[in-house]
């Protein structure tokens, strides 16, 4: 790791050998990555990996027992106010409150950054689309229009860095596409993005690059490409009559692994609710010949398609045995 | 606009629109009638037996000297009716009525009854919840994680309740004069009351007695009241930082202050009572002259023992807040 001033300054976010232990028992151990600007970096790991602990060390709701946290070049444990004004954060859920209206919680988040005017409030406002709600109390808000205003108190202070925690819980298919496409476009404008997410279908369509966390420790970090890459082999999705059959067939043919569908299937097809489909790990170069076989048996194949590999399969790898 | 002015702008906002206030309002107009109503009718009671308010003190003295003759009542509440005839002697000697029914002495009298256990909780419906409102609320965390030092928005959350403190007891004062006005009429401002009583031992010393108008024994009544509130509202505040829950901080505080009530009427024997701060509220009964509950307690002592706790609550709250891991 480089701790030149230089190097950081280029550097979003920069965490070095970080850890939290509590009583003892370490939650987090030795997680290190960088950010730079405009770029989506996904923070993956089950459910009590350790991600929302390593969030809050990032905005200094829990101190580290070791290592360190620079935001835009600042060390979060000695200059707080510094480093803190340069990042943007929802921890878990958008909490706001609720016996205030939309309006009078930004203002409320307003008062505590320096030079954000109402204009700005305005602003926000309008980039959440939330006109029309926003002199409702927040108790009245649903989930999805709570997410909205958190991420509007998030922007106010126009920072570098926006981090989510689990974004996309308890949000519609709906509202999990505006949500990305509102992420990309904040990226597209130069400002960096931090996600975690425990479903790693969620983001890996939307990150630039992506850490794998369990049990505290980080597994790999890189693009997605990088992670998936390596074997040669595909993600191949085959639509076909008798799957049963095909299913048979295509086992036993060499180079040819049938993935359980359980999460190997994209959101569609699960919807459609398609018994007719399998999904075999496979190298492309081989779909042909596999066509030619499966229609010799009888089989009709009516679509065949590359899928990219789920980052769950790689997630499942990694962890396997564990 | 410096950042402190504007985090107490924000903290005053929200305790605003919790609407505790305004509960605390409606609690005092609620009450103050019932109490006025009370008052009204002894007063009425009285008016009808006695011609003259010396004959009524007359009997109020003949009353406590025959309760004073029986061997059943207990030493401690013996001198306590012994100071009461020695003081009720003294307004007779000096021509003046302890009790004219007004809408200031009303005020004083409900100043005094109330420092040490309705104002208290009064001042808990507003403390209590101020920092563990937050963690409930899950609101913390977007507190914490903003550009702001942790002890200017622990500072800011103390301002804001001391002045919505302040408030309470300003209401108190100013709902108790204009409501039971309506029953007693407003004058009374200048009546003398009697003050300055000494306490040495079983005797009461009244060399240093004297009158000082009813405005300025408010006054410094409210000023009394004022200073123990702060700091049953520094406990409240410490409290509310350590405890998770808001229910759990409400009935630690509250549980102190009525233990403090009732020890103070019973354990006039165990004198190590006497640190405990909610034996110490009633800063009120020393202006009066009456005997203090607990051995050894002085008006001093009860000043700098507040003093005391108050300031332990303080150090406590903010070493605690600002080192603090927020985990859930």
């Amino acid at each position: 790791m480089k701790h030149g001033h230089a190097a950081d300054k280029v550097k979003v976010l920069s965490v070095t050998g970080l850890e939290k232990r509590i009583r003892g028992k370490a939650i987090v151990q030795d997680v290190s990555f960088d950010i730079t600007p405009g770029e989506i970096f996904g923070f993956l790991g089950p459910n009590g990996a350790g991600k929302t602990t390593t969030i809050r060390m990032l905005v200094g709701l829990i101190k580290p027992t070791s290592g360190s946290v620079k935001i835009g070049g600042f060390d979060v444990q000695r200059d707080f106010e510094r480093a803190l004004s340069q990042v943007g954060c929802i921890v878990e859920n958008p909490e706001a409150y609720p016996y205030l209206s939309g309006w009078d919680n930004l203002q409320y988040a307003a008062r505590m950054l320096q030079g954000v005017d109402e204009s700005r409030i305005r602003e926000v406002v309008a980039l959440v689309k939330l006109e029309e709600r926003i002199h409702d109390k927040v108790k009245t808000y649903s989930l999805g229009v709570r997410q909205r205003l958190g991420i509007a108190q998030a922007l106010l202070g126009k920072p570098k860095l926006l981090i989510l925690d689990e974004p996309t819980n308890g949000l519609d298919p709906k509202g999990i596409k505006e949500l990305r496409q509102f992420i990309s476009s904040l990226a597209e404008q130069g400002m960096s993005v931090f996600i975690s997410s425990h479903l790693l279908s969620e983001v890996q369509q939307l990150c630039d690059r992506v850490a794998i966390l369990y049990r505290g420790r980080m597994l790999a970090i890189g693009s997605v490409e990088e992670l998936l890459g390596g074997n040669g082999k595909e993600r191949v999705v085959w639509q076909l009559d008798r799957p049963e059959e095909a299913k048979k067939l295509l086992g036993e043919t060499g180079g040819v692994e049938l993935l359980d569908r359980d999460g190997a299937g994209s959101l569609e097809e699960i919807a459609a609710g398609r018994s007719n489909i399998l999904v075999a790990r496979m190298n492309a170069e081989h779909i042909p010949e596999t066509v030619k076989r499966l229609v010799d048996a009888g089989i009709s194949v009516h679509a065949v398609h590359t899928a990219p590999p789920a980052l769950e399969e790689l997630f499942l790898q990694m962890t396997e045995g564990e | 606009m410096s950042i402190l002015t504007r985090l107490v702008q924000n903290e005053m906002l929200k305790l605003w629109n919790k609407k505790r206030f305004f509960v605390i309002l409606f609690i005092l107009i609620a009450l103050i009638p019932i109490f006025s109503y009370a008052e009204l009718k002894i007063a009425q009671n009285n008016a009808a037996k006695f011609a003259d308010w010396r004959q009524e003190v007359l009997q109020q003295i003949t009353d406590l000297q025959n309760t004073l003759s029986s061997d059943r009542i207990p030493e401690e509440w013996k001198r306590n009716k012994r100071i009461a005839v020695q003081q009720l002697q003294y307004y007779l000697d000096h021509d003046i009525n302890p009790s004219v029914p007004n809408g200031v002495t009303f005020t004083r009298t409900f100043l005094d009854n109330s420092a040490s256990l309705f104002l208290p909780l009064l001042i808990l419906s507003l403390g209590s919840d101020i920092v563990s409102g937050e963690r409930t609320q899950g609101t913390m965390k977007s507190l914490l994680a903003r550009p702001v030092r942790r002890w200017k928005l622990l500072t800011s959350k103390l301002i804001a309740l001391l002045l919505y403190v302040s408030l309470t007891i300003m209401a108190t004062v100013i709902l108790c004069y204009s409501i039971s006005g309506l029953f007693f009429g407003y004058e009374g401002w200048q009546m003398p009351v009697v003050t300055g009583f000494k306490l040495s031992g079983a005797e009461i010393d009244t060399s240093g007695a004297h009158s000082v108008p009813q405005w300025l024994f408010i006054t410094m009544q409210a000023g009394l009241v004022w200073y123990s509130s702060l700091c049953v509202a520094l406990l409240a505040f410490m409290v509310s930082v350590l405890v998770r829950s808001t229910a759990a901080s409400i009935v630690t505080m509250m549980s102190v202050i009525v233990a403090g009530t009732i020890l103070s009427n019973m354990s006039s024997s165990w004198s190590g009572v006497k640190y405990l701060f909610s034996v110490n509220l009633k800063l009120t009964d020393y202006l009066q002259g009456s005997s203090p509950p607990i051995d050894g307690m002085t008006f001093p002592f009860s000043l700098i023992l507040l003093a005391v706790w108050g300031l332990a609550a303080l150090a406590i709250s903010f070493g605690t807040f600002t080192k603090q891991d927020i985990l859930h």
